[in-house]
């Protein structure tokens, strides 16, 4: 770097934007490097694991009634009979390059992105997952904007009014959204709406075929998603928030004559957002991996409701693509956390 | 009483019983008491003390003697946002410049506090923003007080980390706190409190979390500012060394209360209470031969909830038993002249401490 008068080498850059980058890069790599560990650990679970149990999957594919040669005609077409590390290179290249599956003249070419086949459905896997996706995502999504802002402001007013009467009535409904299952809380918000009071039609729309039908659809499902995390978030935020309420620099601000509203919000709001933040991530990249009990709950089509099915179907690659799905947005939601991190807490740079 | 002077001085008619003060400083029979589940917390009971322009005040004591409450006190920060916790129970007077502030408007000492009185904190790591960089920090002290643009206020900013001594001031002013050392940590905390001008600052323990050679640095610092500002300061520590370096007056607090008052000089070489020849004796010192012990202060602070009865000192004082018919458990002693402008609130006789001072304490110092 050559000394400019603007940006002079030396302690004064450290911590600037190019810190940032430097970071991002680190993570960028560690994520990439953990995702190819994750499609490799992954398949092994699912396809070993029922070899060493003596489980055959291909068997488990024809079906019990099979023939022999229909058997080994699938186990040659999918690869089964190869040595391990064949079997996971292939996969893994199929996923970035596609792949052809052939037996003799039974020629079958799945193009990238290739998870395999539905051993029920025969259908290809990737646009199953990508049908599934949008709903899942949009129930995570909408389901996380209204649990921050609840969670969020239930959280700090009841820091700040603590012990107050709508503090103890918050933390009660609290307890309440954190101990409730989803599918008690989630039909009894059917029984009541839906079939009792007939304001909604539990019934999922497409975003694409009518804009407030999928609203409609999705309010009750997000409600109830966003009840259980809201009580999650407000205790946390309360207890966090209290505990920076306690903090020297807070009482700088004070002493500073800043007014209490520009404390609470610039001094106190911003230290507070840390540990919300990584909860937020975590949570965020799960649920996008399937809300398996409120889409079950709400016969919404996502990907918890499709890897519900293939686990009971012993439907191996749908299982398979959607754990992996699941992994890819566990590790995208650390990274924004992660990058997200850098950006409020200066000190997180150096690391 | 407190109620009848409170009403008065918010119309502004000071009477006989609350003239309005003359000096810039002036603290009138405060009490700062904290309601617990245990009983009431009385850290600090009937506290008095007057400080000008230009001079500095050192209040001396040990942990648990009322000397933080005190200084949060005048700035007001036991009733800014305690929430949800009991209400800390002030009463008394603080006179301001002519202003009281217990019975004022809490917004208008809101506005008083950064500009009129500052503070600067004992562990600068925790009293700075971990978020946010020192010159943002410094910017944000300014313009809460000063209607200036960012920019102008960032040139304020650099100015003052060169006046307290930060090297390269126009590149640090961008360092977030955890990026500066300790000493340039307080140096930092420094220039932001004094970045308004204030007349009153206050220093509570400014060097206790700094390393030994650091902490002349500071000490030296204060003193030039204070010089080149006029403002009056309050240094609020437990050691001595500091206030020697610093006070023109000392206070020694126990208990909540000020047990002796007076000019530096007066209270290090004529001190007439037995707590602070007790502070005197623990005090180590390079001149003093290496086999001698120093001469610790037996027993422990006193519970400000149960309040030793009498003199709170009479537990540990190895004097009790000098006054007679067991007045210092029964009756509190107050402040009562032993020199000129030197205060002493104990129940022996003038002639008794001067007695017990020369012959058997200092010879041992």
């Amino acid at each position: 770097m050559t000394a400019g008068p603007g940006r002079p080498p030396g302690p004064a850059v450290r911590g600037g934007p190019l810190a940032v980058l430097a970071y991002l890069m680190r993570r960028l790599f560690a994520a990439a490097v953990m995702l190819v560990v994750i499609i490799m650990v992954v398949f092994s679970i699912f396809f070993l694991i029922p070899k060493w149990a003596g489980v055959d999957v291909a068997l488990s594919f024809v079906g019990k009634q099979a023939d022999p040669a229909a058997v080994e005609a699938v186990r040659v077409k999918l690869g089964l009979g190869d040595p391990v590390y064949v079997q996971v290179w292939e996969f893994f290249k199929g996923i970035f390059a596609g792949r052809t599956y052939a037996a003799g003249g039974d020629v079958t070419h799945c193009s990238a992105p290739c998870f395999g086949y539905s051993f029920r459905s025969e259908q290809a896997i990737w646009p199953v997952l990508t049908d599934r996706f949008p709903v899942t995502l949009g129930l995570a999504l909408g389901a996380a904007v209204l649990w921050l802002i609840f969670g969020l402001a239930a959280g700090v007013l009841s820091a700040l009014k603590r012990g107050s009467l709508w503090d103890r009535g918050a933390m009660i409904v609290a307890l309440a959204g954190v101990s409730l299952p989803i599918y008690f809380t989630g039909l009894l918000s059917l029984a009541i709406f839906s079939y009792g009071l007939g304001w909604l039609d539990a019934q999922y729309v497409p975003l694409e075929d009518s804009f407030t039908g999928w609203i409609g659809g999705m309010i009750l499902p997000w409600v109830t998603l966003a009840f259980l995390y809201a009580a999650m978030y407000a205790r946390i935020t309360r207890a966090t928030m209290l505990e920076i309420l306690g903090e020297d620099y807070i009482r700088t601000a004070r002493a500073k004559g800043l007014r209490e509203p520009v404390v609470i919000r610039k001094h106190a709001m911003r230290s507070t957002m840390t540990p919300i933040l990584t909860m937020l991530g975590m949570d965020l990249g799960a649920l996008i991996g399937g809300a398996i009990l409120t889409e079950t709950t709400f016969s919404l089509p996502g990907l918890g409701q499709a890897v519900l099915h293939a686990i009971k179907n012993q439907d191996l690659p749908i299982i398979l693509g959607v754990t992996l799905i699941t992994s890819l947005a566990v590790l995208i939601a650390n990274l924004v956390v992660d990058v997200l991190y850098a950006v409020i807490d200066p000190r997180v740079r150096l690391s | 009483m407190t109620e009848l002077s409170k009403t008065q001085a918010a119309v502004g008619e000071p009477t006989a019983t609350s003239p309005a003060p003359t000096a810039f400083l002036e603290v009138r029979d405060l009490k700062v008491h904290f309601p617990t589940d245990d009983g009431l917390v009385k850290s600090v009971d009937g506290l008095s003390f007057q400080l000008e322009r230009g001079k500095t005040l050192g209040i001396v004591g040990e942990s648990g003697s009322g000397k933080s409450v005190t200084s949060l006190g005048i700035m007001g920060l036991h009733t800014a946002g305690q929430y949800g916790k009991r209400k800390a129970q002030i009463s008394g007077e603080i006179w301001l410049d002519g202003t009281e502030l217990l019975s004022a408007d809490p917004d208008h000492v809101r506005k008083l506090r950064g500009r009129e009185m500052a503070m600067i904190f004992q562990d600068p790591l925790s009293a700075l923003h971990p978020y946010y960089t020192i010159g943002q920090q410094i910017v944000e002290a300014y313009r809460i007080h000063h209607d200036v643009d960012k920019k102008t206020a960032r040139r304020r900013a650099v100015e003052m980390l060169d006046r307290v001594g930060i090297p390269q001031p126009d590149k640090r002013v961008d360092n977030y706190p955890h990026e500066f050392s300790g000493g340039m940590r307080q140096r930092a905390m420094i220039a932001m409190s004094l970045v308004n001008n204030p007349e009153l600052l206050i220093a509570d323990e400014p060097t206790t979390a700094l390393d030994v050679t650091v902490q002349a640095q500071i000490l030296d610092l204060i003193r030039d500012l204070q010089k080149e500002f006029g403002s009056a300061v309050i240094v609020i520590t437990h050691d001595l060394g500091v206030v020697a370096e610093l006070a023109d007056d000392i206070l020694v607090m126990y208990g909540g209360r000020c047990v002796e008052r007076g000019p530096a000089e007066k209270v290090f070489y004529e001190p007439r209470h037995p707590y602070t020849w007790g502070l005197l004796g623990s005090m180590p010192r390079l001149d003093r031969d290496q086999q001698e012990r120093l001469i610790p202060v037996k027993g422990s602070p006193p519970s400000l909830i149960n309040v030793p009865s009498g003199c709170a000192f009479n537990p540990r004082c190895p004097y009790a038993d000098v006054p007679k018919d067991d007045v210092t458990r029964t009756v509190r002693p107050e402040l009562a002249e032993v020199g000129s402008r030197h205060w002493a609130a104990c129940h022996m006789t003038k002639e008794q401490r001067e007695r017990i001072w020369t012959e058997e304490i200092a010879p041992k110092l």
